[in-house]
Order: structure tokens, then sequence, then C-alpha cells
């Protein structure tokens, strides 16, 4: 069994963000790179299947990512993931959503697979889209939002999670997944994975091992940005002046009805 | 000369930032206050393999270098001290002893489940009549019919009581050379010796959630083999401990002030007092500024010495200067973490008014600070 799990590489949640206005791209240069927290509870859930089946599986991470990401990529290798691909060109520069789900789907396909997992969304673009796009591209089924999933021979059982509950549902392998904080707390990477992951394979991967029939990067774009405005401001709350208690009460329930909250 | 952290050091350090933020540093004060000591945290920090952070992967260690273990070290103590003793006693001087001079029977026996993190063990060598002179000993072992008879009491010892500790490495007279002078050898005594007992945990100022006892020997029998290394040895050998052991408690220090500096900064940006935060008053900001200079030179004295010792190069006087400028450091910039948060600082709910209590042992343990200028000024030759 080969899972791959998928992981992007983003700016230190913990810093700001700042938005270059001519490219309207996120600035990445002078903040540190980290991966993609969502991506973590991925790996979580892949170690954690992996763990389930013992011998015999591997669990490979695939990035799509400048060169200088190797050390980012190191830390899901200490964390216990077996080897990684970072697909790395100047060509995937400006890919939008459809460009960087093609270029990954061609090296997932490219390494092999029995099963992808991914993250619901990064912590930058926060798009959420890639998930199922990959899974398009892959040409396998996409669950989404899954918070427990089984691996029954070359069956895979899941919970999504809705909005109400969560949905029990199966599919054949091989596929694709996504999986929310529910799977589990990322582990923390050990001492002994640490010293060792400098010793697992990053394998380097260019556009040109792709050989795509369509362009990527800003060339290949399907999206644009056209302008970007901050979020309005809140607007002020309303206050109520009322003679009593009983006044003051009935209002409260009067709005609440207003916003059918009651 | 090159300032970079290897990608195996910066991962281990972002591993322990990690883990002291999220596991250690929401306990410290419940720890603080009740002094437990902490199974819990010492069970997780084996797991991701601090416990036997330097030794070799064949004795179930991590095999890491010096400088991760000072970055481990600071880590964990820029959270809590207590957590961050309980380490480092563990690896400086629990552990390392068997690792330096063990046989390979005494390293299988004991380094290896200390190196996993399931055993504790002490290093007993102050005395209530020697500290700093810890040449003075008055422990005595006496070998008759191939076992040694111990008798004698050991002062301050960490790690030597909790319910996972195996046993302590005590210094003991084991004999007199010709001309009458003490000979001192190593022994490492079990927990369950007849005649070995600790009194309960000391009532203590600070390090409150580290175990910390006096230790008794009343005709306590241990093996012939629990000598550790040469007879007559115990002397160099814990001079070369206490060597090694100054690099982390200098780390300790510096995590310390780093925690301060943290505590400071963040009450600084969020306190107002007329009518903005204190942290916009030069007084408020060049205390700041002070805090982070005297933390960044310490901290580089610190890795100066560890970066020595993975090199194999003499590293003695260099952990000597950064263990005494580190622990006089920590003292300086908790002073300064009080004052900012002024009465608040006083209070037990700020972490500053522990770690104000946590700092003082800094320049006493594992050497005063008047006995490390005693040290520095011998290496120089006068």
């Amino acid at each position: 069994m080969k899972i791959v799990v998928t992981v992007k590489l983003v700016p230190d949640t913990n810093a700001d963000k700042r938005i270059d206005p001519a490219s309207k791209r996120l600035v990445r240069t002078g903040v540190e790179t980290v991966l993609n927290p969502f991506d973590e509870y991925a790996i979580e859930a892949a170690l954690q299947l992996k763990d389930k089946a013992g011998e015999g599986t591997t669990v490979t991470v695939v990035t799509m990512a400048p060169e200088s990401g190797k050390e980012v990529v190191r830390k899901a290798l200490a964390m216990g993931c077996d080897d990684a691909v970072l697909l790395s060109d100047d060509g995937l520069a400006g890919s939008d959503v459809w460009g960087t789900a093609y270029a990954l789907a061609a090296a997932i396909k490219k390494s092999g697979f029995d099963l992808v997992v991914c993250g619901t969304q990064s912590t930058d673009a926060i798009t959420g889209e890639l998930p199922g796009a990959l899974a398009e591209f892959l040409g396998v089924p996409g669950l989404t939002y899954v918070r427990k999933v089984e691996l029954n021979g070359t069956t895979l059982a899941a919970e999504r999670e809705t909005d109400n509950g969560y949905l029990k549902v199966s599919c054949p392998l091989p596929a694709l997944i996504s999986v929310t904080k529910s799977i589990g707390e990322a582990r923390y990477p050990s001492l002994k994975g640490i010293m060792g992951a400098k010793k697992k394979t990053i394998a380097p991967l260019t556009l040109a091992d792709l050989a795509l029939d369509a362009p990527v990067g800003s060339v290949g774009a399907k999206t644009e940005v056209l302008a970007l405005a901050q979020p309005p401001a809140r607007e002020k709350g309303k206050v109520v002046h009322v003679a009593d208690g009983a006044e003051g009460a009935r209002a409260i329930v009067d709005f609440l009805k207003e916003k059918k909250l009651i | 000369m090159d300032f970079h952290f290897t990608d195996e050091q910066k991962a281990i350090q972002s591993l322990c930032r990690e883990f002291a933020r999220d596991e250690v540093k929401p306990r410290a004060e419940e720890m603080d206050a009740s002094a437990a000591f902490p199974y819990d945290l010492v069970k997780k920090m084996a797991a991701l393999g601090l416990m036997g952070l330097p030794f070799p992967e064949e004795y179930g260690g991590s095999g890491a270098d010096t400088v991760s273990y000072a970055l481990a070290v600071m880590e964990i103590a820029r959270a809590d001290a207590s957590t961050a003793i309980t380490l480092a006693a563990h690896v400086s001087l629990g552990s390392m002893p068997f690792y330096l001079f063990g046989t390979e029977a005494q390293k299988q026996k004991y380094l290896v489940p200390l190196a996993r993190g399931e055993m504790l063990w002490g290093f007993g060598l102050t005395e209530p009549q020697a500290g700093s002179d810890a040449g003075g000993t008055r422990t005595r072992a006496e070998l008759r019919d191939g076992r040694w008879t111990v008798n004698g009491t050991k002062a301050f010892i960490t790690n030597s009581g909790t319910d996972i500790t195996g046993g302590t490495t005590i210094t003991a007279i084991t004999g007199h050379d010709e001309r009458g002078r003490p000979e001192i050898s190593n022994l490492a005594v079990e927990q369950a010796t007849p005649g070995f007992t600790r009194a309960k945990t000391y009532r203590k100022m600070g390090w409150r959630a580290s175990d910390t006892r006096e230790l008794s020997f009343a005709d306590a029998e241990v093996p012939e083999d629990a000598l550790l290394g040469r007879r007559g040895d115990g002397l160099k050998q814990f001079l070369q401990i206490l060597d090694g052991g100054r690099i982390s408690v200098a780390a300790l220090s510096v995590g310390l002030a780093m925690g301060a500096f943290d505590e400071s900064l963040a009450y600084a940006q969020a306190r107002h007092q007329f009518g903005k935060p204190i942290s916009k008053f030069q007084a408020i900001q060049f205390k700041l500024a002070d805090m982070l200079c005297q933390i960044e030179h310490a901290k580089l004295m610190v890795l100066k010495a560890a970066w020595e010792k993975d090199r194999g190069e003499d590293f003695v006087m260099s952990a000597s200067l950064a263990k005494l400028f580190s622990g006089e450091m920590s003292h300086r910039v908790v002073n300064e973490a009080v004052q900012i948060h002024g009465g608040y600082g006083f209070m037990d709910e700020y972490p500053v008014s522990r770690m104000y209590r946590d700092q003082k042992i800094n320049e006493i343990g594992e050497g005063t600070n008047e006995i490390q200028r005693l040290v520095i000024c011998r290496l120089m030759g006068l």
C-alpha cells in the first residue's frame, strides 16, 4: 500500500501577512516558511494508517515548492514519512489551483499511489479547492472533509464532516481524501526521526520530468486576481435604550426572532 | 566561523520549542504550586527521545550533539525550570557517568533504560558538610568479602527519589593513599539496597516540581562491581561530569531568562498606563533592549562551549565562563522582568514571579558563582 500525502509550504501562520500590490500575490520573502498546519493532520492521518497496516505500507510526501523548501519537507520525514518528492521549477511560479492540481497530479501519478491524503486547505490562499481538483485530475474518488478513515483491503470507509453531522461513505481504492482536525493532533517528530530524516530521500522533480500537455505557471493560469480589498469593517453593534429588564429582554428576543435564531 | 545551525539542530530546537509551549508551559504554574513531580512530562520527553538526547542509538539514545542538547534545555527552561532541571540532571548527571565511565555491562543495565527515559538516576556528590568543598566527602565505602559497605549522607540530590528512580551514583572514600590522603571512588547504588534510604523531597524556594532529596546510607551493602571506572578515580570523574553539566545549567539559565523576556515583552505591549502601552515608554524599552542583549551574550557563550565540546576541543574554560555569566545574567533579567510587571510581577499568577524564585539556584547549583570564579582563576594559572 502506497500512501501519498500532499503538503504545502506556507509563511509562518503567526507572522503578519502582506500582499504585494503589483503582483497581487502574498509576500513570501522575509517570513519563515512552515508546513501548512492543515497538512500536518494529513500527515498524521497517513501515519496512523501506516501504523495500523504495518510492514509494506509506505508514506510519500509530495510537494510543489522551491528548492529551499527541502528543510521544511524534512519535518514531515522526521514525523515518520518514508520519502518525499519535491516538484520544483521556475515555470510553476504563479500557478493557480488548476495548474497546481494538474502538475501535482502528474507528479503523484509518476510516483504511484493507492491513496492520496490532503489537508482541507492551506493557511495562505485558503481556497480549499485543491483536494477536489486533484481527485479529478487523478481520476479517482475524492472524499473531502474526512474525520475518520479506515482501510479494508481495496476499499476505504470514511466519515465525512458536514455542517449538521457526518456522512458514512465508502469507495474503492485508489482514492483521495482530505482530512480535518478531528483525525487527531499531529504527532511531534521524535529526535530519532529528526536524526534519521537526513538519510531519507527527497527526490527532485522538474516540469521536464512530467511532460505536461497543458501550460502551467502564470501562463497556464485559468484565473486572474483582478483586485484586492480589505473586508468591510464590522458594523457597530445596535444600542437599545430601555426602561427596565422586561423591556430589554423583549428587545433581545425580537432581535433574535428577526434573525431567525430562535 | 559559521553561526548557522545544522538542519538537525534547527529541527530539535523547533520541536522542543513547540513541545515546551504546548505541553510544559500550561503546566508550570500548577506544578510550582503543588510541587508535584511531572511523571507525565518525563514520559512525553522520553517518547520524543529527549531523555537520551546525546547518547548513541545503540544505548537507547538519540545520538544528537551538545549544541542540540543546549538548545533543547533552553527551550524547556523557557517554559519551566523544574522540568528543565529534571531533564538536564537526568542527562548530564544521572546518565552521563555510565556513558563515560561504565563497563559494557553497566551501560546495558543502567544507561539503556536511562537513555530511553524509563528510569531516572541521581548523582550524589554534595554532602551536608561537603558542598563547595566537594573533596571533603565523608561518606565511606569499605570493601569486605567482595561487597562494599557504605555509610554516610548526601544532600540536595536531584531525581534521587522518584517512583522511577533506579538509584544514585555516589562519591565515597574507599581508602587512603600512602600519604594518608583519602582515595575517592564512585559507586552506583541501587534504590532497593538495604540501609539506603531517601528523605522526603525538600521544600524549596524554586525548582519546586523537581525531585531533590537527602540520602542516607547506614551499612548499605552493594556488590563490588558497583564501582564505576577505576578505584580512586572518583574525584577526576566527577570533575569531568561537572564540566559537561555546566553547559546544561548555563543553558537552563539562558532559557529561564528567555522565558522572562517573553513574558515581559508581551506584558509591556498589553499593559496600558498614561493612555498607552508601557512598551511605548523609553524606561521600559531600554530595559527590554538590555535584557535581550544580555540573553544573546550568554546564549553565544553557552553555544560556544557546546560547540567546542562537540568538536572534541577543550571546553572547560568556556563552560565555566558560560555558567558564571549565564547564572548572573538570569538574575539581572528576571529582576527586570518583575520590575516591568510592577505589582503584578509580585503575584503568583504571573509567571515572572515563579521565574524570580526559580532563578536563584542558577547561581548556586553545580558550582556557586564564587567557586566558578575560582575555577576560572585556576584555569588562568593564578
